[in-house]
């Protein structure tokens, strides 16, 4: 069943074209000195424009997206990406303006920026936000800087460590470490959540902030917050907010309100911004007043004129951290969800997430392993180990539910549950998909029973089978090369 | 009310509740406590149906001066290039913008095979021998790769010329204070890297030298002669390279480079006020385990047919944690997509061809433009396709008139250089005519 894909080097053939350049109206020049010129041409392919396409929409149709069926994938927050805001994305106004144009030839895209920086800061309970992150591992990083900052204008420069509970999101201690500091992580108690008693052990002068996903990787909230955000801040640090799980909260409760310093979205979760593939996305930073001295410049203000500026003067600032003012046509997508959907359509979003994930949860509970037993909020994780016991791992029953045409949840994440499976159904799918993934989901489990070779040798009708990763680490080949 | 993208119909609703056994969806929320539950309406504009948002984002669209309504000749690390068709009709496929990071090989050959393509093709213009599948951008990009020279090398010290973009140098800036490195800034002479100066800053200390190709001024440094000053005390050679000149200029692999960095944006990615763009990284087999962000390898599957994996997998944040060098996640795949189409249909011929016109055009414009009193030539070196110029009135004036007759003029220098203050960095790209050109001369002559 296992199908070949040509690579696009591999359909060149010499004197093929797919380009159309202007023809040259000025003369040749021979100011370029030979010794700076390439001795031979890149490798490049030739193709016609026909093969291009024929070549990219194949690959388009080995490639699984939300537009192909159900994506499930737990703390990614896979929902529908509104086709307008592709549409409005690509206005010549939005996608044709370069980033050092005056400020009077760009006062619609600077509104937009400002009014969204406004808009998420109300989302989120912040006084401040900050567009420019490119990403929410960036988000992190750019919020450790300020929290950094913060602390050393103070004179506080022994506060070197920065807390993460163990069910945290990678990138939050590897963005700590690229902030300089060094990770404690705090164990879970029984019921999924940050264990105060724990927490306690570990805070001292030498801590620079805790960070938190709540609802957390489990899909719980931490009940405890208000207990927790006062014992680091009575031990002098702040509190930082992952938002990849904020699609569990549009309205409901808000991070600022909770006693969080520092927040960060993911615009390409909860704002309906494409993944594409794994990026572009955005991961904008909100904070209290207290860290606003120290946002990275510039930020977009308006004067009394209503005139909107880009505002450089900012003394304290960690400086820069991306490329201009963020990922732009990101934002203009975010901006037209949020006008979209309005204060009671942000909320009902979070409810409808958060029922469906419930719904799935309870539903499927007599037949996976469900470590945690409270209400989840958008997302839940089963475990395999029930299964496992029969010889059939997580990792097979996601294969297998490639067979149905369905993405499979998140897998071995969190790693504080065993033969994990985190699933986050968004509020954009029907009760008919979810039913449908249920059933499925009770069908391979039974398999496991009845006839666990059918799971454990799964994807069936994929256009691969499982390929060989060990070999691929082991020997890598990273590119493709002539013959 | 009803939105579009909510499906769930009170027959739903009804059901689910039933089925979980509660009475109300508050009742999910019961774990919040009263104190943090956000009791108000959120203070946001209200709902906008899909005509009314179309025409107020169009509204604010035409408050912006676009390329379809001016002539630009603004450059600075932002190009206005010709983009075929096919580019945007491949990243519309919905198959590629809806997916996400590909962790299930099985159902995600195509993007992970786009993405080995796009490895390919970069190690192709770069002259390296890997490259992952992109970063942010390429001022992020270059700070990944000043910190993987800090990991490599075990040495603090990065020099980095002045003639690198302003904005990379400000990243790079806060890059170190997180991670405790120091930079030292090389001056320029002539407009490229001073060397006497280079030699006497990098040391025993030096984790890296950093030098963009062509540089901020639009200038082809000097690769060669820096390479030897960079590796003499066993540092890293780092280019930041703008991918569209080496469809004509010496590959810094050639050079011995280490790392290559840069921004895919003139390969068939939107100016879009300046993101999203896509950085690219690329090094050589010696440090291909140390490379920040995601990378594609090739494998086969259990019955021998090829197929594509995210491999190396050991350097990430996920795996490593807190002993990952880099916390790279998410990247910007779907602009690498796009780069990859447009490097497939310039192809072979159409990179040299459109890197050979860029240099026509802007050498073309150069000789003319100093032909205009009150504009002079202040730099003496090769180029590609920009140039400075020093003009007898303030830039920012200069600007404001040429605006007024359809032109977005170039990039005033004295923002970031008090040393350039009058100069005016100008990018002639493809896409402007003659006609254009000999309008700006016209424009200029009358304003200085």
């Amino acid at each position: 069943m296992s199908k070949e894909k040509a690579l696009i080097f591999e359909l060149s053939q010499p004197g093929r074209i797919a380009y159309s350049l202007p023809a040259s109206d000025v003369p040749e020049t021979s100011d370029l000195p030979q010794e700076f010129l390439r001795e031979t041409p890149a490798e490049l392919p030739e193709v016609s424009e026909l093969d291009l396409m024929r070549h990219y929409t194949e690959l388009s149709r080995r490639n699984h997206g939300v537009d192909n069926g159900f994506y499930p994938l737990g703390s990614c927050t896979m929902k529908y990406n509104p086709k307008v805001h592709e549409d409005v994305a690509r206005l010549a106004g939005f996608a044709k303006i370069h980033p050092y144009q005056p400020e009077d030839t760009v006062q619609g895209a600077l509104q937009l920026l400002y009014e969204l920086q406004q808009d998420l800061a109300e989302i989120t309970g912040m006084d401040r936000v900050t567009l420019q992150p490119a990403a929410g591992a960036q988000g992190e990083w750019t919020g450790l800087m300020m929290i950094r900052a913060y602390h050393e204008s103070r004179g506080e420069t022994g506060r070197n460590k920065v807390i993460v509970p163990d069910s945290a999101h990678g990138t939050n201690p590897a963005s700590a470490s690229v902030a300089g500091f060094q990770t404690i992580t705090v164990k879970s108690n029984e019921k999924g959540l940050v264990d105060v008693e724990e927490l306690k052990k570990v805070l001292g002068p030498d801590v620079a902030a805790l960070m938190l996903t709540n609802p957390n990787t489990l899909g719980l909230f931490e009940e405890e917050i208000q207990v927790i955000a006062d014992l680091v801040h009575e031990a002098g640090g702040l509190l930082y907010y992952d938002g990849a799980n904020a699609n569990a909260i549009l309205g409901i409760a808000r991070p600022g309100d909770m006693g969080f310093d520092v927040v960060h979205l993911n615009l390409h979760k909860t704002f309906t911004t494409p993944h594409g593939g794994g990026g572009p996305g955005a991961g904008p930073v909100g904070v209290k007043k207290e860290l606003i001295p120290f946002l990275p410049k510039p930020m977009v203000e308006k004067d009394q004129d209503g005139k909107y500026y880009l505002d450089y003067d900012i003394p304290n600032s960690i400086g820069r951290v991306k490329g201009f003012y963020g990922n732009f046509g990101i934002l203009v997508r975010a901006y037209a969800y949020i006008r979209t959907m309005g204060p009671d359509g942000l909320r009902q979003v979070s409810e409808n997430a958060v029922l469906n994930a419930n719904y799935m949860m309870r539903r499927l509970e007599p037949y996976f392993d469900l470590p945690y037993k409270q209400h989840c909020k958008h997302e839940f994780v089963l475990s395999g180990n029930r299964q496992k016991k029969l010889g059939v791992r997580t990792l097979d029953i996601a294969k297998r539910l490639l067979d149905f045409g369905f993405h499979p949840p998140t897998i071995y994440f969190p790693l504080i549950v065993d033969e994990c499976l985190m699933i986050e159904p968004t509020e954009t799918e029907s009760k008919e998909t979810l039913d449908r993934f249920i059933e499925t989901m009770i069908q391979i489990a039974k398999e496991v029973e009845e006839n666990p070779e059918v799971v454990q040798e799964a994807p069936h009708n994929t256009v691969v089978k499982r390929l060989d990763e060990v070999t691929a680490a082991r020997k890598p080949v990273l590119r493709w090369e002539k013959k | 009310m009803k939105f579009r993208y909510l499906p769930m119909t009170h027959k739903d609703h009804h059901e689910m509740l039933q089925a979980i056994g509660i009475n109300s969806v508050e009742d999910l929320f019961s774990d919040i406590p009263k104190s943090v539950r956000f009791q108000g309406r959120l203070n946001i504009p209200e709902p906008m149906d899909e005509y009314s948002l179309v025409r107020h984002m169009s509204r604010l669209a035409g408050k912006n001066a676009s390329y379809d309504q001016y002539v630009s000749f603004l450059g600075a690390g932002v190009y206005e290039h010709y983009i075929p068709s096919v580019v945007n009709h491949v990243i519309s496929r919905s198959e590629f913008y809806t997916a996400y990071t590909p962790y299930q090989p099985e159902i995600s050959q195509g993007e992970l095979q786009a993405i080995f393509e796009f490895q390919t093709m970069i190690c192709e213009l770069t002259g390296m021998d890997v490259a992952n599948s992109s970063m942010y951008d390429g001022p992020t990009a270059l700070a990944e790769a000043a910190s993987m020279a800090v990991a490599v090398s075990k040495k603090k010290k990065i020099v980095v010329s002045r003639a690198v973009h302003p904005e990379a140098r400000e990243i790079l800036l806060t890059n170190a204070k997180g991670l405790g490195y120091e930079i030292v800034e090389v001056p320029f002479v002539d407009g490229v890297t001073d060397l006497e100066k280079l030699k006497e800053v990098a040391d025993e200390e030096t984790a890296a030298v950093i030098v963009q190709y062509p540089n901020f001024f639009g200038h082809i440094e000097n690769l060669a002669e820096i390479e030897k000053i960079a590796h003499q005390h066993k540092g890293l050679f780092i280019v930041s390279a703008n991918p569209l000149a080496l469809g004509l200029l010496k590959p810094p692999g050639q050079y011995g480079a280490d790392i290559v960095v840069g921004d895919a944006q003139p390969l068939g990615i939107p100016a879009s006020f300046g993101g999203p763009h896509c950085g690219y990284f690329a090094t050589t087999k010696t440090y291909m385990r140390r490379i920040p962000g995601r990378i594609v390898g090739q494998t086969v599957d259990e019955e021998g047919v090829r197929g594509f994996v995210l491999t190396l997998q050991a350097r990430e944040q996920h795996i490593r944690r807190d002993k990952a060098t880099s916390n790279i996640c998410s990247n910007q795949a779907l602009n690498a997509l796009a780069a990859s189409v447009y490097m497939s249909a310039l192809g072979k011929q159409g990179m040299q061809e459109v890197a050979r016109l860029n240099v026509n055009k802007a050498h073309y414009a150069k000789k003319r433009l100093v032909e205009v009193n009150g504009v002079e030539d202040v730099f003496h070196q090769p180029f590609f396709n920009e140039f400075v110029v020093k003009l007898s009135r303030p830039v920012k004036e200069v600007n404001a008139k040429l605006l007024e007759q359809g032109i977005i003029g170039g990039y005033d220098l004295g923002r970031d250089y008090p040393e350039l203050k009058d100069h005016m960095l100008i990018a002639v790209t493809e896409v402007r005519t003659k006609e254009e050109i000999e309008q700006l001369a016209k424009g200029l002559e009358g304003l200085l």
